[in-house]
């Protein structure tokens, strides 16, 4: 049986699952106990585990994820909440120095299985403090990971395979996407592995990469360009720590063409790194210079229009895809 | 509190143990034959063999670049520790990890850190997994003054006495955050009046004196172990090396190490247990021998033990 489940539900039901599962998960944040989760993702979880399963916490964001270290390393499963991306520049320091150094610096005395959740929120008008997507900075980071669900299935299925992982998973959620509906299996163990990607549609012509809430606006550009002709083959990365280049490359054999696109700033970016790997290991099969979609060097604004001109969209990544295609 | 004759004899072997390594350490790391960094704390052994003297060996500390005094206080084993220094594959972090970042957890010490003051923030993390898994074991994380001017040290006071986490704050004040005098970054004489700040028991106590800590870091763990939630020590001690080894310490005045050296902690308490005949001069003798020994062996063990393969650097990055 599959029925239609909400993006945000999806979350909330891998959490609940594996709170059932496994004692040693609890969920720790400013709000995620009581008030159920600023956006209602961690509704009804304090009501079944108890305050103690479902902690909230000052307004204390480095010591939430140091609090997620120390726990870790003592063999529990924290699944924390940041709120909103641009939050997470409080955490750099838990994620760098610390929890993604831990288990190779003690020589592998510990592990370090929690999760933190941050939100991007891009297209709100949430404006330069609350739209940021900042994966690229911990994407460079060893000894974590960095997943960036979808869909609600791949939010199930990610947030499933976070809190089994015995390394920091950093779990992005787009806020637009919290409205997305899909049928999920009920009573299956639904699981999507971290570090590989998705071949979201088959294509020939071009290969074109997504991450994020953008997958929406990729498969409205792929619809545009079948229907001028060009069979576009879409993928979405899913997890941008560790990249899942062997995907890449097997589709870049086949088209030899690729854009991708991005929330984040093209300076920098996923997209920079993919196409710096793309012309080391894929020269020779590449017909035209790997283009990206993304954001450009400046802040983000709340003013729709400028918030607009800000994100990359459908409409420009055709528009770019129709350039290689020469 | 009244302190049995053993005690009194462990607590002192403890802190012998700890000046002993540090001493032979400056030796080894001045002679060009150990890499990185050393931050030293002698003069500081009272505030880490009183705390871990106190402790089970299932609580925890957490404790911070200057950690070595810690560790050995809590148990650790000196052979993997200084081979660990010399960064050698028997080393406790199989030589990834040097003095600065040193963790053995089989003792409960859950790392140092290059980072002031973040220890506290994840100290707040095995607290929170001990009252968690309804143990009523404790977690103490060491600091000095310095990392009192942090956000970390906020952050996780007001975050332990909220959740009332069995966390003890020991706060080491040796007059110097690197080398900047307490005077220059503080506005308060005392660091622990700012306990009363988040509603936790704050306690001074001479860091130089080994029974005192004894005494209060045992009220901190009965107060931590019945779940009253955190507690905060700041223990008044002297650090008589630089901030690192190889600091001219240009920055103190005349005169103040000498004063301070007149409050060795160890020999305040060679003396007290002379007088109280708790040890004679033979039993003093015979403990810093054996921890002469204990350490040159130390020594032995890391200059035998192999250089890390360089593969070594791409191992156990992920789990």
């Amino acid at each position: 049986m599959a029925k239609p489940v909400k993006f945000q539900w999806a979350i909330n039901h891998a959490i609940a699952e594996e709170m059932r599962r496994d004692p040693n998960v609890f969920i720790i944040g400013e709000d995620v106990g009581k008030p159920g989760g600023p956006f209602g993702v961690t509704r009804g979880l304090i009501d079944e585990f108890g305050a103690e399963r479902a902690v909230d916490t000052p307004i204390s964001e480095g010591a939430i994820v140091g609090l997620c270290c120390g726990a870790a390393a003592s063999g529990l499963r924290p699944v924390a909440e940041i709120m909103f991306m641009n939050f997470i520049t409080l955490v750099v320091e838990e994620f760098y120095n610390q929890g993604s150094k831990m288990r190779w610096m003690f020589g592998g005395q510990v592990k370090q299985p929690f999760v933190v959740r941050a939100m991007t929120a891009g297209g709100f008008g949430a404006g330069p403090h609350h739209s940021s997507s900042l994966e690229s900075w911990f994407a460079c980071m060893p000894g974590m990971k960095v997943v960036m669900p979808s869909t609600p299935l791949t939010a199930k299925g990610l947030m499933k395979a976070a809190i089994r992982d015995d390394n920091p998973v950093l779990y992005i959620e787009p806020l637009s996407s919290y409205g997305l509906k899909q049928e999920i299996p009920e009573g299956d163990d639904v699981i999507t592995p971290i570090g590989k990607a998705e071949v979201a549609i088959e294509g020939s012509d071009v290969t074109i990469i997504t991450v994020g809430r953008l997958r929406g606006e990729a498969e409205k550009a792929c619809k545009t360009l079948e229907g001028e002709g060009i069979k576009a083959e879409l993928i979405d990365l899913l997890t941008v720590n560790p990249l899942d280049m062997e995907t890449i490359y097997a589709s870049v054999k086949k088209t030899n063409r690729c854009v991708i696109m991005h929330e984040a700033k093209k300076i920098m970016g996923i997209g920079a790194e993919v196409a710096a790997d793309l012309q080391e290991t894929m020269f020779d099969w590449l017909d035209a210079p790997v283009a990206r979609v993304a954001a450009p060097f400046t802040h983000i604004a709340f003013q729709p229009a400028l918030e607009k001109e800000y994100f990359p969209n459908a409409d420009k990544l055709v528009t770019k895809v129709k350039e290689i295609m020469g | 509190m009244k302190i049995s004759k053993e005690t009194k004899i462990d607590l002192f072997t403890r802190m012998v143990r700890v000046r002993t390594f540090e001493d032979l350490t400056t030796v080894n790391f001045a002679s060009g034959d150990m890499p990185g960094f050393l931050h030293l704390s002698q003069g500081e052994e009272a505030v880490a063999a009183g705390v871990c003297g106190a402790m089970r060996l299932e609580d925890a500390i957490y404790t911070t670049h200057r950690g070595h005094g810690c560790i050995i206080a809590k148990g650790a084993d000196l052979n993997p520790m200084m081979a660990e220094l010399f960064g050698r594959i028997d080393g406790c972090c199989k030589g990834r990890a040097g003095s600065m970042h040193f963790a053995d957890v089989k003792t409960g010490c859950m790392g140092s850190n290059g980072i002031v003051g973040e220890g506290m923030r994840i100290a707040l993390g095995t607290a929170f997994a001990q009252k968690y898994q309804k143990t009523d074991n404790v977690t103490a994380v060491f600091f000095g003054e310095g990392a009192t001017g942090t956000g970390a040290f906020h952050e996780s006071f007001n975050m332990a006495a909220v959740l009332k986490l069995p966390l003890i704050f020991v706060c080491s004040i040796n007059l110097y955050a690197q080398m900047t005098p307490k005077s220059d970054h503080i506005a308060i004489e005392n660091v622990s009046d700012r306990a009363a700040g988040y509603g936790a028991p704050g306690v001074i106590v001479d860091g130089n004196d080994i029974e005192a800590v004894f005494a209060e870091a045992n009220k901190a763990i009965k107060h931590c172990r019945s779940g009253k939630g955190p507690y905060l020590i700041e223990a008044k001690t002297y650090r008589h090396h630089g901030h690192f080894e190889g600091d001219p310490c240009d920055y103190r005045p005349d005169g103040e190490l000498e004063k301070w050296k007149k409050k060795d902690p160890i020999d305040l308490f060679e003396k007290k247990l002379k007088k109280e005949g708790v040890l004679d001069a033979k039993g003093i003798k015979a403990i810093k021998d054996e921890a002469t020994k204990a350490v040159e062996g130390a020594v032995d063990f890391a200059r035998k033990s192999p250089q890390p393969d360089v593969e070594e650097l791409y191992k156990e990055i992920l789990a």
